[in-house]
């Protein structure tokens, strides 16, 4: 076969955009990058002096408060059973991490969220790029952050925000999209502006849905925190990781079952923060 | 023998039953708040062209097979008096909502003007416009739209809310409101704890709480059973007549629009076909259309008391001679009569041999013994118990109790059966 359309030359533009973009703002994000890992690295040492044992008792409190004393018992199990397996000082690290990336997908996916809902164009650009950033194999996204933030925790966090905002985004839009237009309408009859409809009644009915998207990030993040370690995230990933490298199945498995546990906890936890913010 | 008409205006013969009644104010002649100039309304993207062809006569199944746009509304034109309720009337599809939505500019009107006490909606820019919301319409809405994250007290103060007054202010206006449609001690629920009658109950708080001189009601209680619709319809026309609302209902269902006593507007493929008394419709009916859309209708709960009533051949007063009376009755050959005062507020009833009964130099109400009486505004279905009851014609008044006249069976029956055989030949 003789193939005369020439072949479109993805891979060099995507570098020659890359080259571009590192030469021009590498130093920038590089400087960012510095400041914020050494917040991260202080922020897991400080988190990591607490004893053990306030931490398990904050979240048995936490889980009282939005369920009941079955979560609180069984998060405060699950904690202590990291602790027991001397899994502490990783679990807390990719917790700071999880909650750092969470934060951030929050931050930014809230805003984009609601803005697609709203106008339909916004939505038109985000949805392609929203499926592309969840199919695409999540190790490409490390290639980029090296060169920008460079080999650390701040790499991690990129890499898995990209990841796991999408359903941030997507239940934001949603929600808001889902709330009946009876109920907008009401709210226009009344005289509301953009804004007082938005406050006042747009987001409280779209919560548990937000609420939901912000749960299956939490999960993605999680799910993430093994690739991260590659490139230096730290944490229950490294556990695993090196654990591979080593052939040491036991110690990669106890690892596994080390996030898994993390995840169940926090999985229960912000469902039953969803499902609180349900209207009756 | 001149008949004795102690009124202060006319009694119509029994032929001619037009008679004008005492306070029933006639709602043209009140100041116009709504005024509705030639609305149009199409929805879709090639608005512009649709609207030539509309302009050009063009039905809307040739417009929506060339263009299409939907016609929602073609050319409509009325307006709303200073504490009417008028109801917007038509079949499934007709353009009431769209027509009710265009006032408040929830659905951009494509053509025409529409002014609210001589201020053009049309044409305000989305600030006024939003001011004009919060303060000058309330709205309810065929399915409560009430905001299920929000308690009733919650729901009820959102219009005073959004307007920015302060909470204790807010607070007593909303109470007041939930007071009003009598949902006291219910403010902290939230609506899904409330049963249907109940949600519209707090959905009309709601709308009554920023006390705009508008109500808006879309099918306000097309949810809701029969019985408490029927509840619903006696409060609200109590509540207009206490709050001196004006109110724009739409409804589909002819009865509704009977019990609310207003005018009707009658809407047909988005075009206006009539407008008028629900008497008047069915009385004179504008087209085939209208007439069917009324054939259905209980004649006897639309017909008014007033429209039937015969002259009395003789009335006494109170401080007449009795035995004079007597014999001014035996000379007309009447058995007996109603008595009315000097100021011609009826007294009851009495007859010959009563009155010659009575002692030398008493007054004539000693004769006089209590008798049935029908208000001029019931419906011929309110006063058919009554008059069944009673072997002579029953006397009516108004809402003063003067006397205006009779009403006997065979007026009754005459005018029922007139007005179904045929509506255009009742007069
Ligand atoms: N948003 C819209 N887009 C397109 N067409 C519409 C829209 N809203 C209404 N229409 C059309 O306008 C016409 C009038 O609709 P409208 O809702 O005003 O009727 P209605 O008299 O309120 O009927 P119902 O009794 O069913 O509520 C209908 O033919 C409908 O198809
Ligand atoms: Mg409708």
């Amino acid at each position: 076969m003789n193939w005369s359309v020439p072949r479109i030359p993805l891979d060099t533009w995507c570098d020659a955009a890359l080259d571009w973009l590192t030469e021009a703002l590498s130093g920038v994000t590089r400087a960012i990058s510095h400041s914020v890992s050494d917040w991260i690295a202080e922020l897991t040492t400080l988190l990591q002096a607490v004893p053990p044992p306030m931490i398990i008792l904050a979240f048995g409190l936490l889980a009282w408060r939005v369920s009941g004393w079955r979560l609180s018992i069984g998060s405060m199990l699950g904690f202590a059973f990291l602790w027991n397996l001397r899994l502490w000082d990783p679990m807390v690290t990719t917790l700071v991490m999880v909650v750092l990336s969470t934060a951030a997908s929050i931050a930014i996916g809230l805003p984009l969220g609601i803005v697609a809902a709203l106008n339909a164009r916004t939505w038109r650009v985000v949805a392609p790029c929203m499926d592309m950033a969840q199919t695409m194999p999540s190790f490409v996204y490390l290639i980029p952050a090296i060169p920008f933030f460079g080999l650390g925790p701040v790499s991690a966090c990129f890499a898995t925000v990209i990841f796991a905002m999408p359903p941030t985004i997507r239940l934001t839009a949603l929600g808001i999209l889902q709330v009946p237009g009876e109920l907008t309408e009401a709210a226009d009859a009344f005289g509301t502006t953009r804004w007082q409809k938005l406050v006042k009644v747009q987001l409280p009915l779209a919560l548990p849905t937000i609420m939901a998207g912000i749960n299956q990030t939490i999960m993605l993040s999680l799910s993430m925190v093994v690739i991260a370690a590659m490139i230096g995230a730290g944490g229950l990933g490294r556990e695993v990781w090196s654990a591979i490298q080593r052939l040491e199945a036991g110690r990669g498995f106890q690892a596994g079952v080390a996030i898994a546990v993390l995840a169940i906890i926090l999985d229960r936890i912000t469902q039953q923060v969803s499902r609180r913010a349900q209207p009756r | 023998m001149t008949a004795l008409v102690p009124f202060n205006f006319d009694i119509g013969s029994a032929a001619s039953p037009s008679i004008k009644m005492p306070g029933v104010k006639t709602a043209e002649k009140r100041t116009a708040l709504i005024e509705v100039q030639d609305v149009s309304k199409v929805f879709g993207d090639r608005s512009a062209e649709a609207l030539t062809m509309l302009d050009a006569g063009e039905d809307r199944a040739a417009i929506l097979a060339r263009t299409g746009t939907a016609v929602g509304l073609n050319h409509v034109s009325f307006d709303v008096a200073e504490g009417e309720i008028l109801v917007v009337m038509g079949l499934s599809g007709s353009g009431k909502s769209t027509m009710l939505r265009c006032l408040n500019r929830l659905i951009e009107p494509s053509s025409g003007t529409i002014r609210v006490r001589g201020a053009d909606v049309t044409a305000m820019a989305p600030a006024a416009l939003r001011d004009f919301r919060r303060h000058s319409f309330g709205m309810v809405f065929q399915h409560f739209a009430l905001f299920p994250h929000r308690t009733i007290l919650g729901n009820v103060e959102f219009g005073l809310e959004v307007q920015g007054m302060a909470k204790p202010a807010r607070r007593d206006s909303a109470m007041r409101a939930i007071e009003l449609v009598g949902l006291k001690g219910w403010d902290a629920r939230y609506p899904s704890e409330l049963s249907g009658g109940m949600k519209q109950r707090a959905g009309l708080a709601r709308a009554l709480a920023a006390d705009a001189a508008v109500l808006l009601m879309d099918e306000a209680f097309s949810a809701l059973d029969p019985l408490i619709r029927r509840d619903m319809q006696q409060e609200l026309v109590e509540l207009q007549r206490r709050l001196q609302k004006t109110i724009v209902f739409v409804s589909h269902d002819l009865d509704e629009a009977i019990a609310l006593g207003g005018r009707i507007v009658l809407m047909k493929d988005g075009a206006i076909v009539q407008v008028g008394t629900a008497e008047a419709i069915l009385a004179h009916p504008a087209t085939p259309y209208v007439a069917r859309f009324v054939e259905h209708i209980d004649v006897a709960s639309v017909l008014k008391v007033g429209a039937l009533l015969a002259a009395v051949p003789i009335v006494l007063r109170s401080q007449e001679d009795p035995a004079e009376a007597a014999n001014r009755m035996e000379a007309a050959g009447c058995g007996n009569t109603l008595v009315v005062d000097a100021a011609g507020r009826l007294l009851g009833r009495t007859d010959i041999a009563a009155l010659r009964r009575v002692p030398n130099g008493q007054g004539l109400e000693r004769a006089v013994r209590s008798c049935a009486r029908v208000a001029a505004t019931a419906s011929v279905k309110q006063a058919l118990p009554v008059v069944a009851a009673e072997a002579e014609a029953v006397a009516v008044v108004d809402e003063d109790g003067r006397l205006l006249g009779t009403i006997d069976r065979v007026g009754i029956i005459n005018a029922l059966a007139r007005r179904s055989a045929n509506p255009e030949a009742a007069s």
